[in-house]
């Protein structure tokens, strides 16, 4: 199936010089949740407004569901839903008459029941007289997501659509992106919040200086770039790893109190037992144990560092 | 380049709603002060010159009344209705929606040029309680206040866009607008002036268009109607030309 979104060798050099994007290649897939990570500065926004239309790309191509942004944007637009990354609202507006406005704008006919819909999905029909500026900014947030979906949009773009929000509402959010994506809406997402996107994402993008670092199944990434510790309470203190377990990737931590083992899920074998074996041997008791996993943001954090 | 009507209809909409939101200073606040005009110059000072060119000085002032307002309104409307989605960001929807530039004038000029025309209606109407008016060529009284409104909110437009702050969104206004409208013959007729102030008087376009609009009432005017048509045509294109360069080159919209 060809991608929904397809990227070619986009770049962005703006007026300052300052190389935002390099030779970007990107495919979404149709249907996916897609998470977009970076640092700041990273070029998350600028990708997605080049995409969308509010930026122009300096070279490049892209296509939406086959339609070129440039030469074929009222296609290519119309498919598109973006919820920005600034609380960017009209004041003296009602939410009843900007969202309406949102699907004017994309030349939908009117559709008093879709709006009702979208408003009500997002537990704002009970505002949908207030003005703007009257809503605390969750509120807003949810304005703009119902702008955003205002025209059905097959694909929506999410730039950062959690960031300031309550816990209370970022569920409420992120439940009305799995229902989009249930009816076949292909999401994109930045965030800041990894473990969003460790939650939500079918795929993980990284993106750092301007470049894809990486583009992975999320479940493979976990997978492959996923390690766990195994931590062990001693019962004495070490002031150094014994050399009968040298060989075992081995770390003190806490004065000597603590030995934590590093193994990779994937491996052929992890090595536990040889090592709890080997413990015995060298006759160093624990009185507890627990393991970790390196979450998302591990590996995001070493991406990125790696590339410094 | 006009086929999404949809998105024309709601950008006027929401810009004729804006007018209607502030009621008070779109519509009482400029009647009220063209009102003050007619006391101070049409019943003040027009008690001590009776007629120009033949025609009471009371009345003789309106068209350019008319025209003085037409223009500081044309191009406020224009230049706030564009302004202030920039200043709040929300310009990023229009940016992203699948809308032509053409449609995105047409919607915002297009709202702004309606209001001015009303406006100037209701300032023909207020004038008619204080004056006798005449109206020898309504249809050309009509061509002049529509081709005048859709021009200077053209120009309304541009300067939303220039402007980077509301400081230099008054500038053009009050710095070069209403000078010009001062001393294109609002309140008096050119051939009135010394030669040398005549032939530079015609270096303001402003002159040229209170003067057919003049014309339009009375039948007498300052230079030739298809002078004055002309030359609203020639400012007409010239915004039209420097709004094309703008979404061409995406002039402080698009980075």
């Amino acid at each position: 199936m060809p991608p929904v979104i397809a990227i070619q060798g986009l770049s962005k050099t703006y007026a300052s010089g300052f190389q935002a994007l390099k030779s970007i290649d990107l495919d979404i897939r149709r249907g996916e949740i897609f998470a977009l990570l970076g640092p700041n500065g990273a070029g998350k926004t600028t990708l997605i407004s080049i995409v969308c239309g509010i930026v122009r790309a300096s070279s490049g191509s892209v296509t939406v569901d086959g339609h070129d942004i440039v030469s074929d944007f009222r296609a290519a637009r119309g498919l598109i839903g973006l919820v920005p990354q600034e609380l960017t609202t009209d004041a003296f507006e009602t939410v009843w008459d900007t969202v309406s406005f949102s699907r004017g704008l994309f030349g939908k006919p009117r559709n008093p029941e879709h709006i009702e819909k979208v408003l009500r999905d997002l537990s704002l029909w009970s505002k949908k007289d207030s003005k703007i500026m009257t809503l605390s900014g969750g509120m807003k947030r949810r304005v703009l997501i119902a702008k955003a979906l205002s025209h059905e949009p097959r694909i929506l773009f999410l730039d950062e659509p959690t960031a300031g929000v309550d816990v209370e509402l970022r569920k409420d959010m992120w439940e009305v992106v799995r229902a989009l994506r249930a009816s076949g809406v292909t999401i994109i997402l930045t965030t800041h919040y990894i473990e969003e996107a460790e939650q939500m994402a079918d795929r993980i993008g990284v993106i750092n200086k301007g470049e894809i670092v990486l583009v992975e199944e999320k479940a493979t990434l976990m997978r492959e770039l996923g390690r766990k510790q195994l931590a062990l309470q001693l019962n004495g203190r070490l002031h150094a790893v014994p050399e009968a377990l040298q060989p075992y990737d081995l770390t003190l931590a806490e004065e000597g109190a603590t030995l934590v083992y590093t193994y990779d899920t994937q491996g052929d074998r992890t090595g536990i037992t040889g090592f709890l074996q080997d413990l015995s041997r060298a006759g160093i008791e624990f009185h507890d144990l627990q393991t970790t996993q390196r979450s998302l943001e591990d590996i995001f954090v070493d991406l990125v560092r790696q590339r410094r | 380049m006009i086929s999404n009507l949809r998105a024309v209809r709601a950008i006027y909409v929401f810009e004729m709603a804006r007018a209607g939101r502030t009621l008070l200073q779109s519509i009482v606040s400029p009647v009220l002060s063209t009102s003050l005009y007619f006391v101070v110059f049409g019943a003040a000072i027009g008690s001590r010159i009776t007629e120009i060119d033949g025609v009471p000085y009371g009345a003789f002032i309106v068209p350019g009344l008319i025209m003085l307002l037409l223009l500081t309104q044309s191009v406020a409307n224009a230049s706030f209705g564009i302004y202030f989605p920039r200043f709040t960001g929300t310009i990023y929807e229009l940016l992203s929606a699948p809308v032509s530039y053409g449609e995105i004038v047409l919607g915002y000029v297009g709202a702004a040029a309606t209001k001015s025309v009303i406006l100037g209606l209701i300032v023909l109407a207020t004038a008619a309680l204080f004056v006798p008016l005449q109206i020898e060529h309504p249809v050309w009284m009509l061509v002049f206040l529509v081709l005048t409104a859709v021009t200077f909110s053209l120009l309304g437009f541009i300067i939303g866009i220039w402007a980077d702050g509301f400081e230099k969104l008054q500038l053009v206004p009050l710095l070069v607008i209403t000078p010009l409208t001062f001393l294109g013959g609002t309140f008096y007729s050119v051939s009135v002036l010394p030669p040398l102030w005549q032939k530079l008087a015609l270096l303001n376009p402003v002159v040229y268009l209170i003067s057919g609009f003049r014309w339009s009432f009375f039948g007498t005017s300052d230079v030739n109607i298809g002078v004055s048509l002309a030359m609203t045509l020639v400012v007409l294109g010239l915004c039209v030309v420097g709004i094309a360069w703008i979404f061409r080159t995406g002039y402080r919209l698009k980075a």
